[in-house]
């Protein structure tokens, strides 16, 4: 049965409806009124999502590809707005609204006294309709549409406390560095345009093997490869969408944002968005092996090194974030591996294992009043004991131990990288060997200096003007007050902030079971996903494959990131449990490698000093000498000056005199005449 | 005999006379408008002497005019003359320079 147009209309324009009201309204419509409409976007936009699915999936529904309305016509060319609905869409789709949906639920909890908590909710309504849009789109121009919208939705969410010049700093950050992707993202987009003179997909997909042979001539005698540079522009998007290195540096500081956003926006979904795109250009990808390299590569080196930094941070969200970066590191490296469902595979379990970590997380600052630092934490599990569980959960799926989602997804990435024989596979295949125990060492670290361990933080005696004199302003000056003493002992969260972590554990231990035998080794993508008969690492994994159990089962064996798993717990249990002592002397004798750690390669501190201070130093001179000095000084002030002081000399001449006026007639009078007589003669 | 050319150059002294009157005069602005009529009557001989020569009585018709024209400006030349100094109490024409730039 064909999908109809109405319901994929109703599932991006519903959370569009509910950011309205919440945004334009959310005076008249109240806090409740606004958490409800919103809320009840979502829920028709995910359960309208999971019939599609059920659709595609079971019900034998064909890939729908229609333009809806023409959007701009140039000519030739004309920019459309359409929907392309397949397998991978639609999983994107069930994923994306799922995740918002909880986080919608979830954010009544942790933005109960925020001021602006009707704004919250319509940003984030707006931004599940704008990633729906890019995941939906069936041309370049919608993609980079969406594209562009849950970046401006980004930067809106991450100052969403304006007042912290922190958050100030990091939106400003994020959206600049990601300026520089979206750059190369245009570029890609252009070239698409001038090889395949369309920006449809399946219209540029099917022409794509036009381009094997074509070069781009750069400058006389230099010839780049076309599929290349597509491939290359294209993915240098993804890496500033997908915070992949060196363009990574915004993700860690978007934690500056509220909890709730960090786990949707920059966790499950906007900065999978590079990994889809990607996923989606398959065919293109598919031309160019030197773009791969490059992908893979890239890949690697973030899954790995992003990891290391994760190990010596101290706040519980910066953890989560540096691991953020290194999952996207190995969606990426599967990605370079040509191994795209693994890619899209792992995105989606990393979405919910990751929504749960973050939520977990919120969670966790919520019970502390806001205190993000891990140091003076300890013991929580005996307060919390359902985001306990649910963080142990997730903890377990990022970690990739057996029957967890996450070992489905990451050992298939390990598998398809050991297998490949691409150039760089096997520094690809170190890197993400040994982000496995890296991932390892920093998750129990930050479980065990969370909830186990003895309690480093005390409870102040409960006086006079207590929590609630200073509750309406935790957010703008949380910092004041000293680290490690809370007016009242850690409790629980309210339902609507454990209930999202159930309901995203579920998945998070489930879903990598159920569906990989379809999903990853199925072929379950069909033709959404282009790969190349000998570049099919997946494929040749297939034949190894033997059902989820036997996999899971497979991956006990100890001479393999389980092992290093295994390593790593116990290195964690020993220091963090039963002799915690033991940190504090490891920090000191590797204090030259922390430091590096800690100063996270000096990334930030290059392109502060080069980019940040160089631009500042380049737009004084321009302003100073090109400016100031010619423009202003120059041209501006130096003709009006030329004309002034031409003029003072010309005034002179007006003595105000009637005998002068009269000499000079009489002189003229003798000039012309003598002009005359000299002509005459 | 006289010849035209005594009345041209008598035509041309007292042009010379009027201009001399214009330059040197730095006092009084009476003796300005005097010159100029001077300067007047030395092209209205020019006129006379070249219409007689030429035996044309238009150019004695000119001199009518330029006559009748030239009381008329001394008229009002006088009549500025006198609010001139009434309102500045000088006729000395080193002293007006209000158009000085």
């Amino acid at each position: 049965m064909e999908l109809s147009t109405a319901i994929l209309l109703t599932i991006p324009l519903a959370p569009l409806v509910g950011c309205l009201l919440a945004g334009f309204f959310g005076k008249f419509i109240g806090r409740a009124g606004a958490h409800s409409v919103t809320i009840l976007g979502l829920l028709v936009a995910c359960g309208l999502s999971f019939y599609v699915l059920y659709q595609i999936t079971a019900g034998g529904a064909p890939v729908y590809n229609h333009n809806l309305y023409t959007w701009f016509e140039i000519g030739k060319f004309s920019a459309s707005v359409g929907f392309l609905i397949d397998r991978l869409t639609a999983m994107m789709m069930v994923v994306v609204t799922f995740v918002s949906l909880l986080v919608h639920v979830y954010t009544i909890g942790y933005m109960a006294d925020d001021p602006g908590y009707q704004r919250f909710f319509s940003y984030i309504s707006l931004f599940t309709f704008s990633m729906l849009m890019l995941v939906m789109s069936n041309n370049f121009m919608q993609l980079f549409f969406g594209w562009e919208a849950v970046g401006l939705v980004s930067y809106l969410l991450i100052g969403f406390w304006y007042k912290r010049p922190t958050a100030i700093f990091a939106n400003l950050k994020a959206f600049l560095v990601n300026r520089v992707g979206d750059f190369g993202f245009l570029l890609g987009i252009s070239a698409v345009l001038y090889f395949l003179g369309t920006l449809d997909y399946a219209t540029a997909f099917a022409g794509a093997d036009s381009l094997v042979g074509k070069t781009l001539t750069i400058t006389q005698g230099v010839h780049w490869d076309a599929p290349t540079v597509i491939c290359v522009l294209l993915f240098i998007g993804a890496m500033g969408k997908s915070a992949q290195v060196p363009l990574h540096v915004w993700l860690p500081d978007s934690m500056e944002g509220p909890t709730p956003i960090s786990a949707l926006i920059h966790a499950a979904t906007m900065v999978t968005a590079g990994i889809f795109m990607v996923a989606r250009m398959s065919p293109l990808y598919e031309l160019s092996s030197s773009a791969l390299s490059f992908i893979m590569i890239i890949g690697a080196t973030g899954a790995l090194f992003t990891g290391l930094i994760g190990i010596v941070q101290n706040d519980i969200k910066r953890v989560v974030a540096y691991s953020t970066l290194s999952q996207l590191g190995y969606m990426t490296v599967a990605l370079g591996v040509s191994a795209y469902s693994g890619a899209v595979y792992h995105l989606m379990t990393h979405a919910f294992f990751k929504a749960l970590l973050f939520l977990g997380a919120g969670s966790v600052i919520i019970a502390m009043h806001h205190e993000q630092d891990m140091r003076y934490m300890g013991g929580l599990r005996k307060y919390m004991p359902v985001t306990w569980i649910t963080m142990w959960i997730g903890s377990l799926a990022l970690c990739g131990v057996p029957f967890f989602s996450g070992f489905y997804s990451k050992d298939a990435i390990i598998e398809a990288v050991g297998e490949s024989h691409r150039w760089g596979a096997s520094y690809a295949y170190f890197c993400v060997m040994a982000g496995a125990f890296v991932t390892a060492l920093y998750t129990f670290r930050q479980m065990y200096l969370t909830f186990h361990g003895k309690e480093r933080f005390t409870v102040k005696a409960h006086h006079g003007h207590g929590h609630d004199a200073h509750h309406d302003d935790h957010h703008d000056d949380h910092g004041h007050h000293e680290p490690g003493v809370l007016e009242h002992a850690p409790t629980e969260s309210p339902w609507v902030v454990t209930l999202p972590l159930v309901l995203l554990a579920i998945p998070s231990l489930l879903i990598g079971f159920l569906t990989v035998g379809p999903m990853l080794f199925g072929g379950w993508f069909g033709q959404a996903i282009h790969v190349d008969e000998a570049n099919n690492v997946l494929g040749e994994l297939a034949g190894e494959f033997h059902g989820a159990l036997s996999m899971a089962l497979h991956g006990f064996n100890p001479v393999g990131p389980f092992g290093l798993v295994l390593l790593a717990f116990a290195i964690q249990t020993y220091i963090y449990l039963f002799n915690p002592a033991l940190a504090g002397r490891v920090k000191s004798a590797l204090k030259p490698l922390w430091t590096v750690l800690d100063r996270k390669y000096w990334v930030d501190d290059i392109y502060f000093a080069v980019f940040a201070r160089g631009g500042v130093k380049l737009g004084r001179l321009f302003w100073k000498a090109g400016d100031a000095a010619v423009i202003d000084g120059a041209l501006v002030n130096g003709s009006a000056g030329l004309v002034q002081k031409i003029a003072a000399a010309m005034r002179r001449l007006q003595s105000g005199y009637l005998y002068h006026y009269a000499f000079a007639m009489i002189l003229g009078l003798i000039l012309l005449l003598g002009g005359f007589w000299l002509v005459g003669h | 005999m006289l010849t035209l050319s005594h009345y041209i150059v008598l035509g041309a002294v007292l042009f010379c006379i009027s201009v001399a009157g214009l330059f040197i005069n730095r006092k009084n602005v009476i003796v300005l408008l005097m010159a100029i009529e001077l300067m007047l009557l030395a092209v209205n001989m020019n006129f006379v002497a070249f219409s007689r020569f030429l035996g044309d009585v238009s150019g004695q018709v000119f001199v009518f005019f330029i006559l009748t024209v030239a009381a008329a400006e001394s008229a009002i030349g006088l009549a500025i003359l006198v609010l001139l100094f009434r309102n500045r109490s000088t006729i000395n024409v080193a002293e007006i320079d209000s158009m000085k730039g």
